[in-house]
């Protein structure tokens, strides 16, 4: 049945239990940073541990999320589909996000965001063929100093050249 | 004589993030004194020293404080470490270099207003910095600094550290909070404030890191001698973050009132291959555009108000005369576009609207009238909407109209861009970046 029961709340019995295991092991020492009775706090790095341990935010992870946070799925839906970082679709097993606001534009990253578009064969936002790598742009990181900046794997990358820019693409798996 | 350094005094010294080498720098001292001190003298030293707010709206900090309702408990401390302004970058050096200052700050802070809890809400893409910021409050609670005893006195105090998931909006005070208790980040109709009423509904302050960062030094030092470091109702110092057409761009700790010509032509040295400046932005893209003939003012805030912008977050933008205005704005616009919340009518559709218009303009396809067009939409948001992105987005655009109009024109006239490519793109690599006075 799909969609239909997506925003079910019993959905996430459906994910291998060993790893809603790992989920719950690491959400505990999180939810003890807000009061007890405010646990929906915990919602950004709920969902955080979700997509790292399940690849991305699927329902049946969000309702995981809002399961042990006692609200809904639909807020964790909100919460999920509001952030720039989170995924609710699947996404390439690296995931690579170049700046090209004021600061990079001003240091040469809309020329790399173009050739790595040619180079990885995607879109703004597209996955190579073969699942390795989702690209995209993204807002300021906060990096105009040492710009152009990239993020990979939420890892920040700075003083990126093409070069540099490319040997880190080759070298992801 | 030497300047004097508050922030970055030790950046770059060999494991200044540790709590072995900022107590042997003296760290701690401050708390150690604050803690001896009544709450209210920590407050008074703070009004002394005009301190005012480093995130953006230059709010003096003590007279903020004097906002939270006598009686009602608990109170809230949450630090601003969202830095998504394009433009800044200097929260986060203060959180590699310096994590316990940043606690020590909030230490005394919490002491100073009676506040047990407080949380540091740091972007999700500062992965490192939320990494380095929990090591230190680790050796804190280790130390007997946090925790239920503060330095064995009669004060409980906790920091946690809340990480963001990447949304620029949530740097805006209320959609922090509302982040904070797991929603998104919609920014809240204000009054009531979040002095009155905050995060769960508590009476909460919400301060900038450097800000927060600068209370230990006041309190070692006295309100008086912060204060006697800036000028008029500023005192101290701020970190300007240059970026840019500069050779050297990078964090600069400088008095509040120092000349803005000087830190991009001296300290920064001057413009890439000997160019000429062409435009300035003085205090993160949000505030208005200055041309070359006008930098030659104090960044202090009243002084860049007076100066029809404003000094913001301190993230100067420096643009040298072979950038295409339009292509800057338009960049600048597709930010606060992407970034509107979408809860006001005006921002969530005007937003677009302006991006789209200067993007059809940037590329050849303008109308004769578009440049008014463009500045009459802006004039309908500023002012009209729930927060300030919609003034955010509205300002860069007046003003690069004010001052740029001719660009604009000669766009639509020639129908195509002067400026060729867009030959940006004096990639870092070739330069020096500076932070806090030695090199990145
Ligand atoms: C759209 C928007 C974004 C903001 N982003 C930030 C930010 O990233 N960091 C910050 O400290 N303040 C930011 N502010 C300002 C905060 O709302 C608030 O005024 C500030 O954190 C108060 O701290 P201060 O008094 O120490 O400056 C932003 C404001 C707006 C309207
Ligand atoms: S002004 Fe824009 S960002 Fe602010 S609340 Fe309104 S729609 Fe949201």
């Amino acid at each position: 049945m799909p969609n239909s029961d997506l925003r079910s709340p019993g959905a996430w019995r459906d994910l291998p239990a060993e790893r809603v295991q790992r989920f719950d092991a690491e959400l505990a020492p999180l939810l003890k940073r807000y009061p007890a009775d405010r646990k929906a706090s915990a919602m950004i790095p709920a969902l955080r541990i979700g997509e790292h341990l399940f690849g991305h935010l699927s329902p049946e992870v969000m309702a995981l999320a809002a399961d042990r946070l006692g609200t809904t799925p639909g807020r964790a839906e909100e919460v999920a589909t509001f952030y720039v970082m989170f995924f609710t679709k699947p996404k390439g097993r690296h995931v690579v996000e170049l700046c090209t606001n004021i600061g990079c534009s001003l240091s040469g990253a809309d020329r790399i965001f173009e050739a790595l578009k040619r180079k990885l064969g995607v879109e703004n936002g597209g996955t190579t063929a073969d699942d390795r790598i989702t690209f995209r742009e993204v807002e300021c990181l906060g990096a105009c100093g040492t710009a152009p900046a990239m993020l990979v794997d939420e890892e920040m990358v700075e003083r990126i050249t093409l070069e540099k820019a490319e040997r880190i693409v080759e070298e992801l798996k | 004589m030497s300047e004097t350094l508050i922030l970055t005094r030790r950046w770059g010294t060999k494991d200044s993030a540790t709590l072995a080498s900022y107590k042997s720098a003296g760290g701690y001292g401050a708390l150690e004194k604050g803690l001896a001190l009544p709450p209210s003298a920590i407050v008074d030293e703070v009004k002394a020293s005009n301190l005012r707010g480093r995130g953006g709206a230059g709010f003096a900090t003590g007279l903020k404080w004097t906002f939270l309702p006598k009686d009602v408990r608990p109170r809230y401390l949450t630090v601003n470490a969202d830095e998504s302004e394009p433009g800044t970058f200097k929260d986060r050096y203060i959180i590699e270099h310096e994590p316990h200052m940043l606690i020590e700050g909030i230490a005394l802070t919490c002491w100073a207003n009676d506040i047990h809890t407080a949380y540091v809400y740091i972007r999700g893409e500062f992965a490192r910095q939320a990494r380095i910021l929990e090591a230190a409050l680790a050796e804190a609670y280790q130390a007997g600094i946090l925790g239920p005893k503060v330095l064995g006195k009669d004060f409980a105090l906790d920091i946690h550290v809340h990480r963001g998931a990447g949304a620029y909006i949530c740097g805006e005070e209320s959609a922090l909070l509302e982040s904070l208790e797991g929603k998104k980040g919609y920014p809240r109709l204000k009054p009531p404030f979040p002095a009155v009423v905050g995060l769960y509904g508590k009476p909460t302050i919400i301060n900038n890191v450097e800000t927060i960062a600068n209370i230990p030094w006041i309190v070692e030092h006295g309100g008086a001698a912060f204060a006697a470091l800036g000028v008029g109702k500023s005192g101290g110092t701020r970190l300007f973050c240059v970026s840019g057409h500069v050779n050297q761009p990078g964090v600069y700790e400088k008095p509040v009132h120092y000349n803005l010509k000087k830190l991009i032509m001296e300290d920064c040295g001057g413009i890439v291959g000997g160019r000429k400046v062409k435009a300035v932005i003085p205090g993160g893209s949000s505030s208005p555009v200055l041309t070359a003939d006008e930098i030659d003012v104090s960044c202090e805030f009243d002084a860049l108000k007076a100066a029809g912008t404003m000094a913001g977050s301190g993230g100067v933008i420096v643009m040298d005369d072979s950038t295409c205005m339009v292509r800057a704005l338009s960049r600048i616009s597709k930010f606060y576009a992407e970034e509107s919340c979408g809860q006001c009518t005006p921002c969530r559709e005007g937003t677009p609207w302006m991006e789209a218009l200067v993007h059809k303009i940037e590329h050849g396809h303008g109308q004769p009238g578009d440049v008014d067009k463009l500045a009459q939409m802006a004039n309908n948001i500023g002012g009209q909407t729930i927060c300030a992105l919609g003034d955010a987005a509205a300002m860069p655009v007046q003003s690069f109209v004010k001052k740029f109009r001719a660009e604009f024109e000669r766009h639509i006239t020639e129908r195509r861009c002067p400026f060729g490519d867009h030959a940006w793109g004096k990639t870092q690599e070739s330069r020096d970046a500076v932070v806090g006075g030695m090199r990145a």
